[in-house]
């Protein structure tokens, strides 16, 4: 699915808050390339500055410095009726839905068709189409009251398609839904990634978003992007201290007691069907205490990390952190901040 | 006392009340209605800032509002005999309804649309929408319920202050409460109107609300 040609291209990006009290720095110097049929990943902590990043790929936040372009066009110096033609093409889902409650599903997904001025005809088989698309054909007639999150989200989606949109932005999309729920989103979203090649940019503070669906990912800290590239390669080594972190504390938040000799392993597709860990024991006589274990498919690989606590004695350690080494896995020691 | 002359004039004074508020409510809504959105979208917050514009709006809405209507009653005389050509009668009472009840109804506008989820309005702005469209497809749309509540509201606070025009001759149930029951002291006047205007109010009332819940799509 994925071109080389950037569909969107931020460069330099900065947004300032001015409030009556002081400056808020939101996003500084942000540059970032996304490629078409990408489903790429934007993940920080909260207040990290992704949900304003998101709103400037469609300016419902004008940046203060720096550029935005959409398929080559600069679209931080077009008039306000360009940049409306503009959001025809590009679409949005957010994590409270948002849909207009006075009018039903069906409506709802006319509206951006009105907006558009595209003629009832049409509009009407088009809103008919993407009601089968998101698997609703029969909440047509619902007011947005009577459906449930996951319903609500679905028709947003397909509001969000109407006008056969290039790019769908998702604002924390999945954030107000219980897991079941999000995982059919999210399979919902890579099924019109795959079918349709829209690009999808996915702003989350959950790894396991990106985990499942994305092909790339930004990690965005302190209102800069501290890390981006293949989610497979940010997974498998991680450069940056909040990489680690982000990746490293999902699912297992406190249930790791972390103790000193502790290391994180890392395996590829290749590694993880080794008995590697068995094999290290054997060859190197090092006891080893696995604290956490977890295998996950990201974009269809299979990746596994784990956290061992290797012997106090420091030589058979570095005979066990070699072994591994020269096995081509990755492994790096734990500072106790993790966990 | 009661004979039927009597009851032609209570006839003829509700329809004349019910003319003076539903007249004065709609225009007042003419001008109330376009004031209250654009308090709301010139705001520093709002879809189409323009703080001159909202300041101004802003002072001319609260210096009206706080002339008690029946000092705003005689002030505006010039202006209602240069636009009706007369000072007395209830089509004459109608100038100053609207020019008080314009301001209030900006307000109430003002209330319901600020109520609309600003998330709504930033999903039809992602999709397009011109300020334009999001006033007549969004704001108004999605604050109806609340805006005939308002309405409701208003029209009986017009109704009340219609009542206050009979000091100067204005018609209406308002004009006969202190025609016979003031000046003449005839309290069975003055307890009927009463009744009267009591039962138009919680008509209004009573119907709004329940336009209001039918179109209350919410839960």
């Amino acid at each position: 699915m994925t071109s080389q040609k950037p569909i969107i291209e931020i460069k330099d990006l900065g947004k300032t808050f001015r409030p009556k009290s002081g400056e808020v720095k939101a996003l500084d110097g942000i540059n970032l390339s996304i490629n078409q049929g990408d489903i790429y990943g934007i993940i920080g902590m909260s207040g990290a500055g992704k949900s304003t990043l998101v709103r400037c790929i469609n300016l419902l936040e004008k940046p203060t410095s720096g550029s935005v372009f959409i398929d080559g066009q600069d679209i931080s110096k077009i008039t306000e009726k360009e940049l409306r033609t503009v959001r025809y093409s590009v679409g949005m889902i957010f994590q409270q839905f948002n849909l207009l409650m006075q009018r039903t599903a069906e409506k709802n997904i006319l509206f951006p068709l009105e907006i558009a001025g595209v003629d009832k005809e049409t509009a009407k088989k088009r809103t008919a189409e993407l009601l089968e698309l998101v698997g609703l054909p029969d909440k047509a007639k619902a007011y947005p009251a009577q459906l449930s999150g996951g319903q609500k989200q679905r028709i947003a989606i397909a509001r969000a398609l109407a006008n056969n949109p290039k790019i769908l932005l998702c604002d924390e999309a999945t954030s107000a839904l219980d897991p079941s729920t999000t995982n059919s989103i999210l399979k919902l979203l890579k099924e019109i990634n795959h079918k349709l090649g829209i690009t999808i940019v996915i702003i989350t503070h959950e790894m396991s978003v990106v985990e499942q669906i994305c092909s790339h990912v930004a990690i965005i800290d302190k209102s800069r992007i501290a890390e981006d590239g293949e989610v497979e390669d940010i997974f498998r080594n991680p450069k940056t201290e909040i990489a680690k972190k982000m990746i490293f504390s999902e699912g297992d938040q406190g249930s790791v007691v972390m103790g000193k000799n502790t290391y994180r392993i890392v395996f590829d597709e290749k590694s993880s069907s080794d008995s590697v860990i068995a094999k290290m024991v054997l060859e190197t006589k090092c006891l080893v205490n696995i604290l956490h274990a977890d295998m996950k498919n990201i974009d269809g690989f299979a990746f596994g990390q784990m956290v061992i606590q290797l012997p106090e004695d420091e030589l058979s350690a570095a005979r066990a952190v070699n072994y591994l080494r020269s096995h081509q896995i990755t492994v790096e020691e734990v500072g106790t901040h993790v966990g | 006392m009661w004979d039927s002359s009597m009851t032609a004039l209570m006839v003829q004074g509700t329809i004349e009340t019910l003319y003076m508020t539903l007249a004065s409510t709609l225009l007042a809504y003419v001008i109330g209605l376009p004031m209250g959105i654009l308090l709301v979208t010139s705001d520093s917050e709002g879809i189409v800032p323009m703080k001159v514009l909202n300041q101004v709006l802003n002072i001319v809405v609260n210096i009206t509002r706080s002339i008690p209507f029946l000092i705003l009653l005689i002030a505006v005389i010039p202006l209602t005999r240069l636009i009706t050509g007369t000072t007395i009668g209830s089509t004459a009472t109608v100038v100053p309804l609207v020019i008080a009840a314009a301001p209030f109804i900006a307000r109430l506008v003002e209330s319901s649309i600020k109520e609309v989820d600003y998330g709504i309005i930033e999903a039809s702005l992602s999709m397009g929408s011109s300020p334009m469209q999001v006033v007549t497809k969004v704001m108004i749309p999605e604050a109806k319920p609340s805006l005939i509540i308002g309405a409701a509201i208003a029209t009986t606070t017009i109704l009340g202050y219609s009542a206050m025009a009979g000091i100067v001759g204005g018609g209406g149930l308002g004009d006969i409460a202190i025609r016979f029951g003031y000046y003449r002291y005839e309290t069975g006047m003055m307890v009927i109107t009463v009744v009267l205007l009591v039962l138009i109010v919680q008509l209004f009332q009573e119907v709004g609300m329940k336009i209001a819940q039918k179109q209350d799509r919410r839960k």
